[in-house]
């Protein structure tokens, strides 16, 4: 790996799983989802819609709606286990050492308080300081995300903000306490495409500045690529693949990473048809016995429909799938 | 039947649809009382305003440009969702925007509409097969009950589902499979031309790569032509033969897919293309393009993209750029009519002034 | 049972009713006590209204079987209370158990009625305001507005009166039901015109109306196909608590002496002629029909309650 691991990582997650109690059982959203970010590293979740990336987000931040709940495993922030606190003790984690993004702006901000009073508030709570103090560091945070004329803007609400300068503010709310680890859930998506370059350009470049380690959760490869040093491909709540960007981009080996990347079309890549993966991903109470790939899978063979294929360790990451069992690299 | 309509006989070898100066205003005004009391002015918002392109019979038109460029607005303008403010759409050499609803029946059947989300586009009370045959009984195209039946299988098989889906309700299916469920209704009329509005940008990568593939062949299959909105420039990519691209309500830029994705000349292409996350890896230093998206309602003079540009200089600030003939199609640009701009994607542009 | 290949390539029905069986309205529907109570108390109110000729053990308007001398006989629990007559009987040895169920009958017609020609009225109304639009529907709307600055019960009053004194008093009576059925209801449209209206606003500009138009769809065909069964969810459940009110105002001009006669009394003509015993020991002839009024009201308005709640995602 280039980056030694030189201590022990910011932030562990070991056998997470997440489960929501209906009336017809139980489903079973986030199942036994492991790994770890190093200090200031970002690591890009990628799945598609259902494959519970922003809920495992979401249960390391504490901030699963009930009736859902944290049914397994355990989360460790810097050593200390965060899974288990009371609400009141998470609520101040949140925040201080954990700073969120959401997909949607607008919902992080309160419509009928001006952006500077939120901003101060939340650096009020979160370090000891002056308001006159708190709200200098607004305005120097405001500067960083880009705003211009920040000292007049901090007055401004945020519908008087555009969508991608509203996600600016969003990005400055959660850095505020200088948390060291951001989870950023699909933080470009309601935006343009000239807007996104802009918001994962800033996002790169100030985590870079504040030390922050990163957990990108998004359903854009190319959001990934540009943005993560290691990746994390969910499929039906469950890791199929994990490692280096570039190792899981170039040369993806879970066979559902392999369609996924050839499915993606490419500007400048001529191909009559696009490789798909034929049928969907398994509705959350309909998860195939096994791989829960099998039945979309071109490789699948009996073991696959059987036995559930841990993490297996390859080169520098780790990949889900019974072709790479006991050192196979891929053959059956 | 279908096949003596078809076989008009006018302008076989023009387009298939050609618009010219296309323009939709929406009166944004609040109400009148309001106005009066508190002294506001009237509020036109030109959604689409003075568009022209054509589309060749079996071919795919693209139009890209993001959210509030007016595309959509196209799009239902052509399929007659909006009267249009001004301009005209021809059909087969028929103007569009003069006929009353009646005139416009045997004409409808030809043109049918793929929507964005497949959640909202099928009426959630409808068994599938209704859905499907719903333009067939409009139009009266089949008569009998069994033979319509008949058809609505046939079709469930062409989009890859199975005859018995006929019987389900739409929540039955998953986000992929109501597509395609869309575009069985859409391909039930016989239709020569789709309007497809984002038809993938509500799904999944893997199951958006089936709809392509599957909207592809079904072009192949059926001599299909299409207009296809999309802010995805790779999927755009993949499936046209000539892009527009639209900025607040005007085309800027109009050529062949390959060339304009590999020598693009307006500005404001060069930076949609440069915004894409590079997905190859290729270490590209991308330049983020500064500024946002005007407000619509009271657009820049001159070149609406000008307080955008880099290259913008006085002519651009004072005078609105007409869409010109170029060496690759056409762009709306002063500065690459006056050849002031470097090669596309070569050259870095000089930073903005500030 | 012969099964032909055309019924299997069609659901059979047995999955029809599964699928209701197995739906979450019928799931909320069975863990509710109260809401299982209240629908056996409405199908009781409603099956004993509705067979009262054939279930009622006395028919109190038949002048032949009504005799003085069984005039104010006390419930059959008390001493002088015969098993004859399981409620007593009032003034004129009419039975109280069959006059409610006979009266109980006018009540749950009128209401039932009054509330189904509201429905109409309101839901066309607001189906063509919210998808049609402009002038029209500020018309509609503005009248709307009018007519709720009035109380209901004024406007039935208004329309009732107009009816006595514009008709002959033989004629009056004998369509005195349709009267006040016309009179209740058209308190009622405005509700249904304008929670239709809003969901027509909703609906009219999604993606499935507007493929619709696409297609060609005339308009009516649009709204009466497409709109009207996406927007009938909140007006059943209006409709349920309206035939609670439907019934109460009935009562109330029944009680004020403007609506049913005597003669065919409804369950409010029964509470207005027992209202006179009532200090003088005769309690039973307005107290029951009172209380089947209030039991028939309150289980109808819990099944509405219910209904609600059931048919509104974001309160589950």
């Amino acid at each position: 790996m280039t980056s030694p691991r030189a201590n022990r990582p910011l932030l562990e997650v070991d056998g997470l799983r997440v489960e929501f109690p209906t009336r017809r059982g139980t489903l079973v959203a986030v199942d036994g989802v492991s790994f770890h970010i190093d200090p200031g590293e970002v690591l890009g979740v990628v799945g598609e819609s259902g494959a519970g990336k922003s809920l495992t987000g979401a249960a390391i931040i504490g901030l699963i709606e009930p009736p859902g709940r944290i049914a397994g495993g355990r989360v460790t922030l810097d050593g200390r286990r965060i899974d288990d606190l009371p609400y009141e003790e998470m609520r101040r984690i949140r925040g201080r050492q954990i700073g969120a993004v959401f997909q949607d702006p607008l919902t992080s901000l309160n419509p009928l308080y001006t952006i500077g009073r939120q901003l101060v508030e939340t650096i009020c709570t979160h370090l000891d300081v002056t308001p006159q103090q708190a709200r200098a560091r607004a305005i120097t945070l405001l500067q960083e995300v880009g705003i211009t004329a920040a000292e007049r803007r901090i007055d401004h609400y945020p519908h008087q903000f555009s969508g991608g300068m509203r996600q600016r503010v969003v990005i400055a709310l959660a850095l505020c306490a200088n948390p060291r680890l951001i989870i950023a859930d699909e933080p470009t998506t309601a935006l343009d495409v000239s807007i996104q370059a802009q918001i994962i350009a800033l996002l790169k470049k100030l985590c870079r500045e504040h030390g922050a380690a990163v957990m990108l959760v998004t359903h854009d490869m190319g959001v990934i690529a540009e943005t993560a040093d290691r990746v994390a491909v969910m499929y039906a709540g469950r890791i199929a693949e994990i490692g280096p960007v570039r190792d899981v981009i170039k040369r993806p080996k879970h066979p559902y990473t392999i369609g996924l990347m050839g499915s993606i079309p490419t500007i400048g890549r001529n191909v009559e048809r696009l490789t798909q993966i034929d049928g969907a991903m398994p509705r959350l109470d309909a998860i195939p016995p096994g791989c829960a790939f099998n039945p979309r899978c071109p490789k699948a063979f009996d073991r696959c429909r059987g036995e559930r294929p841990e993490a297996m360790a390859i080169e520098h990451g780790q990949v889900a799938c019974w072709l790479y069992a006991n050192g196979r690299m891929g053959e059956r | 039947m279908s096949e003596a309509a078809r076989a008009v006989p006018a302008a076989a070898n023009g387009p298939l649809l050609a618009v010219r100066d296309l323009a939709r205003y929406f009166d944004v005004s609040r109400p009148l009382l309001n106005r009066l009391i508190e002294g506001d002015r009237r509020q036109i918002l030109k959604a689409v305003d003075g568009v022209s392109f054509a589309i060749a019979r079996g071919q795919t038109l693209s139009l890209v440009g993001e959210s509030g460029c007016g595309k959509s607005t196209v799009a239902r303008l052509i399929v007659g969702l909006y009267t249009p403010t001004r301009g005209t759409i021809d059909f087969e050499g028929v103007d569009l925007a003069g006929l009353s609803r009646t005139a416009l029946a045997p004409i409808r059947r030809r043109f049918q509409m793929i929507f964005q989300d497949p959640y909202a586009s099928l009426n959630p009370r409808w068994r599938v097969a209704d859905i499907i045959a719903e333009p067939i009984r409009a139009h009266g195209l089949i008569a009998g009950a069994d033979a319509v039946r008949l058809r609505v299988d046939e079709l469930l098989r062409h989009v890859g589902l199975a005859p018995n889906d006929g019987d389900k309700y739409p929540h039955e299916f998953s986000g992929g499979q109501r597509q395609r469920i869309s575009i069985a209704r859409a391909l039930s009329s016989n239709p020569d031309f789709l309007v497809c509005d984002e038809p993938t940008s509500a799904l999944d990568v893997s199951v958006q790569a089936q709809i392509l593939n599957l909207m592809k062949a079904l072009q192949r299959e059926f001599g299909l032509t299409y207009l296809f909105i999309s802010h995805n420039l790779a999927v755009v990519y993949y499936v046209s033969d000539r892009v527009g691209v639209m900025y607040l309500g005007r085309l800027v830029e109009l050529a062949e897919a390959k060339t304009l994705f590999a020598r693009p000349q307006h500005p404001y292409t060069r930076m949609l293309l440069d915004a894409i996350p590079d997905l190859e890896m290729s270490g590209r230093a991308r330049i983020p393009v500064a500024g946002e998206v005007p407000n619509p309602l009271a657009p820049p003079t001159g070149c609406a993209f000008h307080p955008r540009c880099p290259w913008a200089n006085e002519r651009c600030r004072s005078e609105r750029p007409e869409l010109k003939a170029t060496p690759t199609g056409a762009a709306a640009c002063h500065a690459v009519e006056e050849r002031r701009l470097p090669d596309a994607r070569v050259v870095a542009p000089p930073a903005l002034p500030s | 049972m012969a099964t032909t290949s055309r019924d299997l390539a069609r659901p059979p029905t047995r999955n029809a009713l599964r699928r209701a069986l197995d739906s979450d309205i019928f799931y909320s529907f069975r863990r509710s006590p109260v809401v299982v109570a209240a629908a056996i108390v409405t199908l009781i109110c409603f099956i004993g209204a509705v067979c009262a000729p054939w279930l009622a053990p006395h028919n109190p308007f038949d002048l032949k079987t009504l005799n003085l001398i069984d005039a104010f006989t006390p419930p059959a629990w008390m001493d002088e209370g015969t098993r004859k007559f399981l409620l007593g009987t009032d003034d004129q040895g009419r039975d109280v158990l069959s006059t409610i169920m006979y009266g109980a009958r006018i009540s749950l017609a009128v209401g039932f009625f009054s509330v189904l020609f509201a429905m109409t009225l309101g839901v066309s109304l607001g189906l063509i305001s919210g998808y049609v639009g402009g002038a029209l529907d500020a018309f509609i709307m503005r009248v709307a507005d009018v007519q709720l600055s009035f109380p209901a019960i004024l406007i039935a009053l208004l329309i009732d009166g107009l009816a006595r004194t514009t008709l002959p008093r033989d004629v009056h009576d004998r369509v005195i039901v349709y009267v006040l059925i016309l009179a209740i209801g058209i308190t009622g449209w405005v509700q249904y015109a304008r929670t239709v209206r809003g969901s027509t606003l909703v609906e009219k500009n999604k993606e499935y109306v507007q493929a619709a138009r696409v297609i060609g769809r005339h308009p009516v065909a649009i709204m009466a196909r497409h709109v009207l069964p996406n927007v009938m969810g909140p007006v059943l459940v209006i409709a349920t608590i309206n035939l609670a009110i439907a019934i109460l105002t009935e009562a109330t001009l029944s009680f004020l002496g403007v609506g049913v006669p005597p003669t065919q009394p409804s369950l409010g003509t029964l509470i207005r002629v027992g209202n006179d015993f009532l200090f003088s020991g005769e309690w039973w002839i307005t107290i029951f029909p009172g209380a089947a009024l209030v039991v028939m009201v309150l289980a109808v308005n819990l099944l509405g309650d219910w209904l609600r709640d059931a048919l509104n995602p974001k309160l589950r």
